[in-house]
């Protein structure tokens, strides 16, 4: 039975896309079958995180209004052969995404994968709404900081009242992804911490990812952090994430960057 | 030219128009039949309201006591002479009143029974309650009467209620209380952390909430117009 995840925050920059790509290639890592669609058309930056914008030659909405196959359209990622990728259109904007365009894709690419993995843009229109629209469960992106929080609270709300499920009168499953936590600045506590953002959501917590350059680095290589460097921190956090998004008990944990003596004296003379 | 503007004039409508107005006809002594007007109001409180009356003076001499002063009384009353017929022959005493367009003819329908008012029955106020988060964004509107809530209110969400609001989570967003004109509506929250507190139209914005009873549990009310924020405690 194939699980369609949406990847959504409401505000922009919280590492929406940074986290489609590093759950999408953890999760094939483990030899499921996923796709990574971006819904982000207009402003598509998924093909990039995930290296594979020299390889877009159909996409989304082309396949919506029935210019290419569906076939055409996946771009199949060379590093992992289960994971696959469905760009967005940058010459289209968000209302090209008609309901039942979607809802048709998305039926087809439940036949062949274990895991639709949906990017959705920052944002409440359109562009957010279909993406989340035939998800069954949800991943909230906040980053520990107030705007960020009252902005996925307004998505969890939309999640509740507007999606296919919800008009159904069920539930998306909601899980919590706390990124870009800086333990230094938790430390000082100049930062929200996780008690009271959870307290605020209301939702359970399914990862705390560390801030880390291995992220930005990742980003730039076009590779999810999960494969440029899989013993980081991040990296441990995602892998962890994944685990329980796939029903395993696991107890929450911040995962850091071991630093001894020797790594300051390589950096430094790096 | 007298003609040319008289072509451009756009013509006039007269129509006739039949208006049913209330006839009231005082007697003497004025202090008990303004008694037994009072206790007619207090019956059906909505009879007068808003309809005209004629005033008919005829069951008078005009030298009753507080003639002078029966037309201010029925103003007071929220009674809207339009006029006045049955005009006693020694009028003098009239001659305080706002002058009136006098009427004669008229045809007399039968005699209005005035409705009573229903007793106020004893059921419930119909309440709402939600045990769900109130997400940002949200807006929960409710005339009727209370609302509960037995989760939190997040920033940005809106609760509208008729009557009072009743929050057992954190209160983070906007409380409006006492939407259908009930100045006796309260706010209570379990965590006072509201963006916006008010009652029946007078509000009260968040950085007004005493310091001390931020994030603590809290209930506002209305005294004299205004907003209160109280510890929720016991009182005695």
């Amino acid at each position: 039975m194939s699980k369609v995840i949406v990847i959504t925050s409401g505000k922009g920059g919280v590492g929406k896309t940074t986290t489609t790509a590093a759950i999408g290639a953890a999760l094939a890592k483990t030899g499921q079958k996923v796709v990574v669609i971006d819904f982000d058309v207009g402003l598509r930056n998924l093909d990039l995180v995930m290296g594979s914008e020299r390889r877009v030659v159909f996409d989304f909405i082309n396949v919506i209004q029935g210019e290419a196959s569906l076939s055409q359209a996946l771009i199949k990622d060379k590093r992992i052969e289960t994971l696959s990728i469905l760009a967005a259109s940058q010459t289209r904007d968000k209302d090209a995404l008609t309901e039942d365009g979607v809802k048709k894709i998305i039926d087809e690419l439940k036949e062949k994968f274990d895991w639709i993995i949906c990017d959705s843009p920052a944002g409440i229109e359109r562009g957010a709404k279909m993406a989340m629209h035939f998800a069954d469960e949800a991943i909230v992106i906040t980053n520990p900081e107030v705007s960020s929080v009252r902005d996925s609270d307004r998505i969890i709300g939309i999640l509740d009242s507007t999606t296919e499920k919800a008009q159904k009168g069920e539930k998306v499953i909601k899980h919590l992804l706390i990124t870009r936590y800086a333990t230094n600045r938790a430390a000082h506590g100049d930062m929200l911490n996780t008690d009271d953002i959870l307290d605020i959501l209301s939702i359970p917590l399914i990862g705390i990812i560390p801030e880390s350059d291995e992220i930005l680095r990742a980003s730039n290589l076009g590779t999810p952090v999960t494969l440029s460097a899989p013993d980081s921190a991040p990296s441990r956090a995602y892998t962890d994430a994944i685990k329980r998004l796939q029903g395993e008990k696991i107890e929450i944990t911040i995962p850091t960057d071991k630093k001894g003596f020797f790594d300051w004296l390589l950096k430094r003379n790096r | 030219m007298v003609n040319n503007s008289l072509r451009s004039l756009p013509p006039l409508q007269i129509r006739g128009r039949s208006f049913l107005a209330l006839v009231l006809s005082p007697k003497a002594p004025l202090s008990n039949w303004l008694f037994s007007l009072d206790a007619q109001i207090k019956r059906s409180s909505q009879f007068f309201f808003g309809k005209p009356v004629i005033l008919n003076l005829e069951l008078l001499t005009g030298h009753e006591d507080g003639l002078e002063q029966l037309y201010n009384d029925l103003f007071a009353r929220n009674i809207q002479i339009i006029s006045i017929e049955g005009l006693p022959a020694t009028s003098s005493i009239l001659k305080s009143w706002p002058k009136n367009f006098i009427l004669t003819g008229g045809r007399d329908i039968d005699n209005i029974d005035p409705p009573i008012d229903s007793l106020p029955k004893n059921h419930p106020i119909p309440c709402y309650i939600i045990d769900e988060p109130i997400r940002s964004g949200q807006t929960i509107f409710f005339p009727e009467g209370d609302v509960i809530i037995t989760n939190s209110v997040a920033s940005g969400a809106e609760i509208n209620a008729g009557g009072s609001i009743h929050v057992y989570g954190a209160l983070r967003g906007r409380a409006i209380a006492g939407i259908s004109g009930q100045s006796k509506a309260r706010i209570f929250a379990n965590q006072m952390e509201a963006e916006l507190l008010a009652i029946n139209g007078y509000y009260m914005a968040s950085e007004e909430i005493p310091e001390r009873l931020y994030t603590k549990p809290a209930q506002v009310l209305l005294k004299e117009n205004v907003i209160h924020v109280m510890p929720l405690l016991k009182t005695k």
